[in-house]
């Protein structure tokens, strides 16, 4: 059985998460902290992916990234990168696509914190930095580890965005819900259905550790 | 000498006040503020310590605090809720602010927390969580001590335990303090001076005889 499409579901779905962590703990954090008018609309906005369907987002990131678009032309002309149908394209378009489900998990832990802990640590003189690093993030474990494993699972299942910004190139943007998708075109049912179990065990194991690890979480509180 | 000049508009209760504070806090010694909910006192705390904006002039021994952030006001704060770093355990709540053990230990045994100074302090009862927030407020040696209700939240037999505790620090410190309290036998027990905010102005400042006298007689003419 070939394993690249799984390998590269994996490696978009890294990526992805780890990207998504350094630009979305920022954003969550001020979300959670600022008492701007325009916060409704930020808000808003980073919680479109959720509501659209992948192929409005879709298309909307293959006319941004195409090369005859100024971002798309920026990356071709300078760094000889083509951002669609290829992996790098699939990385930036994961991202837009998995943005609310790193960012909500991390903005409502951090509103659920008690704000006079924040204030406690910049009395004792830590910056902001210092303050989310050590006492934020640690006081908020479920809600980050649901970030990142929501976040992970979630670029593991996308489908249509890929499927548009990517196609279906071998080894190079071809992962494994889409390679599912072609064996059931081609009546391959057999292949289809080890490829689903796999998906459908994997999707299971990552609810059932974050479920696990919270609850486990709650009783650490309750001692 | 700490000297406070601050003025900043509230939402009071009957409608938008301006909290009015004008006083000279002598060095080393132990003030309680008094007065109703909504008066301003806590208001006061927090511009204070920098944690609120407000048109304000605090000068501490010469040097002007206008400018500075909270990080860098010498202040210790105790929050009515604690306010604990949760995800530490007692000692790392006090080394957070200054990694000083000596000083983290002395402080422990001044409060008889030694034995639980590795305790997680979601584990701790509402007067040692008080006792260990004092603790934590104490280890950047502050040039002001802001404590927020502390003892509001204990019952009576921990109340006096925390006020004990208070005293021994305060004697062997020496920190300038300003303690927000509804409770006069608090008041009575730990104070030099007494100041009295009513609609964000001070109606009462003076010794703890001086005040708490005056606060009788009126109780007694109601």
């Amino acid at each position: 059985m070939d394993m690249t499409p799984f390998i590269l579901s994996f490696k978009l779905a890294g990526l992805t998460t780890l990207i998504l962590f350094v630009i979305a703990l920022p954003f969550a954090w001020w979300l959670s902290q600022t008492s701007s008018k325009s916060k409704p609309v930020f808000e808003a906005i980073s919680a479109l992916p959720i509501v659209l369907p992948p192929s409005v987002l879709g298309f909307y990131i293959l006319v941004v990234l195409s090369p005859n678009s100024a971002l798309g032309g920026f990356f071709h002309d300078l760094f000889g990168v083509q951002l669609v149908f290829s992996f790098t394209g699939l990385v930036v378009a994961s991202c837009f696509y998995s943005l609310p489900f790193m960012v909500q998990p991390l903005q409502n832990g951090f509103e659920s914190l008690n704000p006079h802990m924040l204030e406690a640590s910049y009395l004792a003189g830590k910056s902001k930095l210092q303050t989310i690093w050590h006492v934020a993030l640690p006081n908020i474990k479920p809600s980050l580890i649901t970030a990142l494993i929501i976040t992970f699972a979630h670029t593991v299942g996308e489908f249509g965005v890929v499927l548009m910004v990517g196609g279906s190139i071998p080894n190079e943007t071809k992962v494994a819900s889409v390679a599912i998708y072609e064996m059931v075109e081609v009546m391959e049912y057999g292949k289809a259905h080890i490829y689903s179990a796999i998906m459908v065990l994997m999707s299971f194991l990552v609810l059932l550790s974050v479920y696990i690890f919270n609850h486990s979480q709650k009783k650490v509180g309750i001692v | 000498m700490v000297k406070i000049a601050i003025k900043k508009p509230l939402q009071g209760s009957q409608g938008v006040m301006i909290l009015d504070v004008n006083v000279d806090i002598e060095e080393g010694s132990f003030t309680v503020i008094m007065g109703e909910s909504g008066s301003g006192k806590t208001t006061l705390l927090r511009v204070l310590a920098g944690l609120e904006k407000a048109e304000a002039d605090i000068r501490v021994e010469g040097k002007s605090w206008k400018s500075l952030p909270p990080q860098k006001r010498e202040i210790g704060f105790v929050f009515q809720d604690y306010a604990l770093f949760d995800n530490m355990s007692v000692e790392q709540n006090l080394l957070f602010v200054h990694e000083d053990k000596a000083l983290a230990e002395k402080l422990l045994a001044l409060t008889e927390l030694t034995g639980l100074a590795t305790r997680n302090v979601k584990s701790l009862s509402g007067g040692q969580k008080q006792r260990v927030s004092l603790c934590r407020a104490m280890m950047k040696k502050p040039k002001l001590l802001l404590m927020d209700e502390p003892l509001s939240a204990l019952d009576e037999k921990m109340r006096i335990k925390l006020q004990d505790e208070m005293v021994k620090l305060h004697t062997a410190f020496g920190t300038t303090t300003l303690m927000v309290s509804h409770d006069a036998e608090a008041s009575y027990a730990l104070a030099d001076r007494i100041l009295v905010l009513e609609q964000g102005h001070i109606i009462k400042d003076g010794s703890k005889n001086e005040v708490l006298k005056q606060e009788q007689k009126t109780v007694y003419r109601l």
